[in-house]
């Protein structure tokens, strides 16, 4: 019989533990396949978070280190600089990237790392049961915010990729989604440049990638695609914030 | 070999290049600013890493990288920096990757003083950070020793896989002093790590991990940080005794301090006072058994110390109640003069020979 598909050799065979309807398993497949297609997995070193992803270093077939709640691109950094033609990659949620650990993000960015975030904006603390992130929309609700997002008193919501994208350094920055098959094509296709663009030795690279949470935005799965492409990407705009390649999207 | 005139952070700068360090993380905090700015310039010459990380926090974390790929790596800040450290240096003892952290101490707490200090003893030996773990801690008294330390640590740090701390007093910090540097050691004569994540695959992936979620899993690994402790303890303490042989009231203490008590001890028998002095180069594993050895003759002891009495209760351990332990200390960036020490010496002694 013809085998029609295989599982990519970047991931292994450990079950990953992401609830149903969550689209963090998706991103990882995407990373995984972006990486072994590029033929850069006897180069790959990746950094797992802290947050709902901190198990990452199970499932990347890869050399892995598990970094300190926000830390993920100062030990990123710390690998690159020494091992420069190595793929170092970094997988972060939200509440890692964008609240504890954004000094370490921006200035990973502004120094202009020659490495690639993966950002995973799910716009809630996932593994702590759905506390309220830096990316929360407004009105959303929240463990810790339970009549939903007041900016009088949360302030507003942070967008990450507009926020890098006013500084120098960066080569490529770009927001995708999971919401459907056709986006998770075009997030597979910027997650892949991102790696690329890295072991070409362009720059730092960046692709936010929006995630659903069924468990703590209490949805179906279903739903909250469709709240993904309703709601989260209206505060959060998809789009190339910085590509100094010039590269004509597809 | 001849000796040069170095600066203290020079020297340790030197020493960790000669002996294989080619990563160094920083930050800007006085009294160690000389320690990123001798790096900036000389870890590039020898193909090394050198970053301004944006903190702290960063420069940590940038060393647990490094350190997890194989890399010797280093970072030095001072006290409120070195406190700002703990969490990551938590993260390095448990993933279990070697690295040199070099502390030289000012004055606190909190953003306290510049000057020299040694208020930092609890944190560097007794764990610093969350959970159940030691550095390896060595104190240097001179530019010689903050060198051959400092080469010493790395060694140290990769058999045994334990961070390793260069803690040091502002005082080494800012002394110029001769020196005979070691030759520089090929990287190539520096073992390989078999356990770094530098990259490969084919060969069996490895992590570098602190999360170690399944109790029955958790309890045997700290266990076995523990074993490694224990082995350190029995392979790796390291003390100078000073005219202790024959001394009825022993002197102790480490870092420059240990310095003005040897000249206390020598004013001390000029006036008849058979004294020494006990200075720990490893404050841990500490050299318990020096003091147990003196306690035989010694009336009595005194820990001197830049502190209000930390070292002390590791001192009073190890003399275990046989002999009265007295404590001298000075704070806020303020040196003993040996007249001081040569008093609390004399006190100590005198209420020692009281009748109980």
């Amino acid at each position: 019989m013809a085998k029609v598909f295989t599982k990519t050799k970047m991931l292994t065979d450990v079950p990953m533990h992401y609830c149903p309807g969550c689209t963090h398993g998706i991103v990882h497949r995407l990373v995984a396949e972006s990486i072994e297609e590029l033929g850069l997995q006897e180069k790959a070193i990746g950094i797992a978070p802290v947050g709902c992803a901190v198990f990452a270093y199970d499932y990347f077939n890869c050399d892995m280190q598990e970094a300190a709640h926000g830390r993920a691109p100062a030990v990123a950094t710390g690998i690159k600089r020494c091992l420069p033609d190595r793929l170092v990659f970094v997988y972060q949620g939200d509440g890692d990237l964008a609240s504890i650990g954004m000094a370490e993000t921006v200035h990973a960015a502004a120094r202009g790392e020659r490495i690639t975030i993966i950002f995973i904006n799910n716009s809630i603390y996932g593994m702590t049961g759905g506390q309220m992130a830096p990316t929360t929309l407004i009105g959303q609700k929240a463990t810790t915010c339970q009549n939903g997002r007041d900016p009088v008193v949360n302030g507003y919501p942070v967008r990450v990729c507009e926020l890098l994208a006013t500084l120098d350094a960066p080569y490529y920055i770009e927001r995708v989604s999971t919401q459907d098959v056709k986006h998770v094509l075009a997030a597979k296709k910027a997650i892949k440049k991102a790696l690329r663009f890295q072991a070409e030795g362009r720059g730092y690279s960046f692709v936010e990638v929006l995630v659903s949470c069924p468990t703590n935005w209490h949805m179906k799965p279903v739903d909250a695609l469709r709240f993904m492409a309703e709601e989260t990407s209206r505060t959060f705009p998809l789009g190339v914030y910085r590509d100094k390649s010039e590269e004509k999207g597809e | 070999m001849s000796k040069i005139l170095l600066h203290g952070t020079e020297a340790i700068c030197e020493g960790a290049i000669r002996n294989g360090c080619r990563a160094f993380f920083g930050y800007p905090i006085t009294p160690q600013n000389e320690v990123p700015e001798y790096m900036s310039v000389n870890m590039p010459k020898v193909g090394g890493a050198f970053v301004q990380a944006e903190s702290e926090v960063a420069a940590i974390n940038m060393v647990y990288g490094a350190g997890g790929a194989g890399v010797r790596a280093m970072t030095s800040s001072s006290s409120p920096g070195v406190s700002l450290k703990q969490e990551g240096i938590s993260y390095i003892a448990c993933a279990r990757i070697p690295c040199v952290i070099v502390n030289i101490m000012r004055a606190g707490p909190g953003l306290g003083g510049i000057l020299p200090a040694q208020g930092d003893y609890f944190q560097a030996t007794k764990g610093g950070g969350h959970g159940d773990y030691h550095l390896l801690v060595l104190a240097p008294c001179s530019v010689q020793e903050a060198c051959d330390l400092t080469y010493l640590a790395f060694d140290l740090s990769d058999k045994y896989r334990v961070p390793a701390m260069i803690l040091a007093d502002g005082m080494i910090g800012q002394l110029m002093e001769p020196v005979e540097l070691p030759p520089m050691r090929p990287l190539s004569a520096i073992p390989k790590k078999d356990w770094a994540t530098d990259g490969g695959y084919g060969a069996e992936r490895r992590v570098l991990n602190s999360l170690i979620i399944k109790p029955e899993e958790l309890e045997p690994h700290v266990n076995e940080l523990q074993r490694t402790y224990e082995l350190i303890a029995a392979q790796e303490k390291r003390c100078e005794e000073y005219m202790t042989e024959d001394a009825e009231i022993v002197l102790t203490a480490y870092g420059t301090v240990a310095r003005i008590c040897k000249s206390a001890a020598k004013q001390l028998r000029k006036e008849g006072i058979k004294a020494g002095v006990i200075r720990p180069i490893t404050l841990y594993p500490f050299p318990s058994e020096a003091y147990a050895k003196a306690a035989e003759h010694a009336k009595a002891f005194l820990s001197v110390e830049l502190s209000l009495g930390q070292m002390v209760e590791d001192v009073r351990l190890a003399v275990n109640g046989r002999r009265p332990v007295a404590f001298y200390g000075r704070t806020g960036g303020n040196v003993p003069e040996e007249g001081e020490i040569v008093q609390a010496a004399k006190s100590a002694l005198a209420k020692a020979r009281l009748p109980e």
